[in-house]
């Protein structure tokens, strides 16, 4: 048993080649190649690069694999990567007005400038596991038409023109963009900083905030103003140049919340935003990033705080699944020290106790324990 | 694929230079004021948060090419995830590695403090899970330092008081809270409280890293560490009854290792490199020769 804690290198060493072993499994059966997982398993693709803060399909596919398709092993893997990337300045803002977009929809209007577009969903599928997957049967190539070039501006905009809906936030002039990677956390959060830690946060953890504030804790009222998805373009400002050059484009997802707000002393009656970005093609997680954002800002509007959405230093501190992971998963490390101590209290707190009961009575009250102790 | 060649490369002990010089400048904060928890930017490492990474990102920010390295965890140079670390440091940063502890110029631990007295040449580097001391007694990190800021340590007193009133004694065994320089009350880390006296006035220069909570302290050579008590109820370190079954030392912290299912135990040293040393020197244990085998 002792010999089983005391792992040594060797033992470490067989368990990492067995764990190779059961990762290539079934040596008749291809292995997989990375073009198949960015193509095929891309969503997943896309949860990895968000969560693991790194816009590369190519590493994340190759981290997936290497995970065994452990997503949180796989975040965890782009994280320890990513920390090592030299830091080479900032992009501007991503701009989603001028995105390329793939799917747009809003649920607040019925019609409106640049159109609802459906794009590659899982909306209105029958949930009908289909038989016909397990074969390699040729796919249709998708109806295509000609591109509109109207705008498409967003629908907080279109609020906002209107002053119905808050303005998008106000930091003083001098405001430096916090970033979470390379400054502490130090509670409480602007909102800049509590927007990076919400969109690499946990799907499944806001996921179930976002669900919770919509349940009644620290309600609401929101509308899905606006989900994009598509492609925009990175740039950054080189000063050398004096004008910015383009990096390339990512694919990202963008939810835009609207919010009821009835007014505060210092606001007039308006709609409140909730904002969510994240990295790929995830709604889900764009739209329980808003709803959590929103449900954040209750300090900033005076709202109540009287829910676990509503706590800023409970939802971001909890948040991150690689630091969640790490420290439940630790508990596997010996403690053994630590629990000899705790072996050593027991057992004598054990020792007094019977000592204070000759009879062995078992039913006393704790006032006497109490004045036996003292 | 190009990548491959660019992962392999990594600087001298894994961290890049800025991030170093960020997290000595941390340490330098928390030497110069001692018990005082200094907020970092800790990176993600290639270990688990809660599996040293505090302690991996200190000794990776001081570790020079010459230094010799000790990792322990429990006491022991062998357990999995000592193992795990130096090998880490060895694979990025080629240093020594000893296991014996006057050896070392570095030591990382987890969970215990060498039995040897340590020098003014060397440093302990201990992994810290949950830097906060009152953690437990208020969640809340906004709290804690304004706690911390006015000096207010009424409720870990009334902790330990109530642990009398209840236990008739103070019933924390490990992570007994101290005082540090008669200022900042410091969670000693996850060692027994067996270890709390080898803190005080220590030669050695003692650096705690907690990667997951991002937080960095320190007590610099030479200061004063006194576990919290009453006069009515000192602080007391554990005693065990009997000596180590391998090398016959008493007054060092023991480890139970049970023997078989009908209740046989035996009590060897925690610190490996200790009891070695010992039985190296002729020591004998009542056990050693019959089970020693199994222990190594």
């Amino acid at each position: 048993m002792y010999v089983a804690v005391k792992g040594g290198e060797t033992a470490i060493n067989n368990a990492h080649q067995l764990l190779a072993d059961r990762r290539r499994a079934d040596r008749s059966v291809p292995a997989m190649h990375l073009e198949q997982i960015i193509g095929q398993l891309g969503l997943g693709v896309d949860r990895i690069m968000a969560e693991g803060s790194l816009y590369d399909c190519e590493l994340a596919a190759l981290a997936f694999k290497q995970a065994r398709g452990d997503m949180i092993e796989a975040i965890f893997l782009l994280r320890a990567y990513r920390t090592t990337l030299p830091r080479f300045g900032y992009s501007n803002p991503i701009d989603t007005e001028t995105m390329l977009i793939e799917r747009r929809i809003s649920a607040t209007y019925k019609d409106l400038p640049g159109g609802q577009l459906l794009g590659p969903t899982f909306d209105y599928t029958h949930r009908l596991l289909d038989p016909e997957l397990m074969q390699d049967l040729p796919v249709e190539a998708p109806t295509t038409r000609e591109a509109e070039t109207g705008p498409a501006p967003r629908v907080s905009e279109i609020l906002a023109q209107e002053g119905l809906i808050e303005n998008d936030g106000d930091l003083p002039d001098d405001h430096q963009t916090g970033d979470l990677t390379r400054q502490p956390t130090e509670f409480p959060m602007s909102r800049d900083v509590r927007l990076q830690a919400l969109s690499r946060g946990d799907e499944g953890f806001l996921l179930a905030l976002g669900y919770s504030t919509q349940r009644g804790f620290a309600r609401s009222h929101p509308f899905a103003g606006e989900i994009r998805i598509g492609e925009v373009d990175v740039e950054i400002d080189v000063p050398e140049l004096g004008f910015a050059i383009n990096l390339g484009r990512i694919r990202v997802t963008e939810c835009q919340m609207v919010n009821q707000f009835s007014g505060s002393a210092t606001s007039p009656p308006q709609f409140t935003r909730g904002y969510g970005l994240v990295f790929g093609q995830s709604e889900r997680k764009a739209m329980a990033m808003a709803l959590v954002d929103r449900s954040l800002r209750a300090r900033e509007l005076g709202e109540d705080i009287t829910a676990p959405a509503q706590d800023e230093e409970f939802v971001i501190s909890h948040s991150d699944n690689v630091q969640a992971t790490g420290f439940v998963e630790h508990l596997k490390l010996p403690h053994y020290v630590d629990f000899q101590a705790e072996l050593e209290l027991v057992r004598r707190m054990r020792a007094e106790h019977d000592r204070n009961r000759p009879d062995g009575n078992v039913g006393e009250t704790p006032s006497e324990t109490l004045e036996a102790a003292q | 694929m190009n990548k491959h060649s660019e992962l392999a490369v990594y600087n001298f002990a894994y961290l890049d230079e800025q991030t170093k010089r960020m997290i000595r400048r941390a340490i330098l904060k928390a030497i110069a004021i001692p018990g005082y928890q200094v907020p970092f930017a800790s990176r993600e490492m290639p270990m688990p948060y809660g599996w040293g990474t505090g302690g991996v990102q200190v000794t990776a920010s001081i570790l020079g090419p010459d230094d010799t390295l000790k990792v322990i965890d429990q006491g022991a140079d062998d357990t999995t995830n000592a193992v795990s670390i130096r090998a880490f440091f060895q694979k990025v940063a080629h240093v020594a590695v000893t296991t014996q502890t006057a050896q070392a110029t570095i030591i990382q631990t987890r969970h215990r403090i060498p039995e040897e007295t340590l020098q003014d040449n060397q440093v302990l580097v201990y992994q810290v899970p949950i830097p906060e001391p009152l953690r437990f007694l208020e969640p809340r990190e906004t709290e804690t330092r304004k706690m911390h800021a006015l000096e207010e340590y009424g409720l870990m007193h009334v902790k330990l008081y109530e642990d009398i009133a209840r236990n008739g004694h103070i019933a924390t065994t490990y992570a007994y809270p101290v005082k540090v320089e008669g200022r900042y009350v410091m969670d000693p880390s996850p060692t027994p409280k067996f270890d709390n006296p080898k803190m005080h006035r220590s030669q050695a220069l003692q650096l705690f890293g907690a990667g997951r909570e991002k937080r960095i302290y320190a007590i610099p050579p030479y200061t004063d560490v006194v576990s919290l008590d009453f006069e009515d109820h000192p602080f007391e370190v554990q005693q065990f009854e009997e000596p180590c079954a391998l090398c016959a030392a008493s007054g060092v912290y023991l480890d139970e290792v049970v023997l078989d299912d009908r209740g046989g135990r035996m009590f060897v040293c925690s610190d490996t490199d200790y009891c070695e040393k010992r039985r190296d020197n002729g020591h004998v244990g009542h056990l050693n020769g019959e089970t020693a085998g199994a222990v190594k």
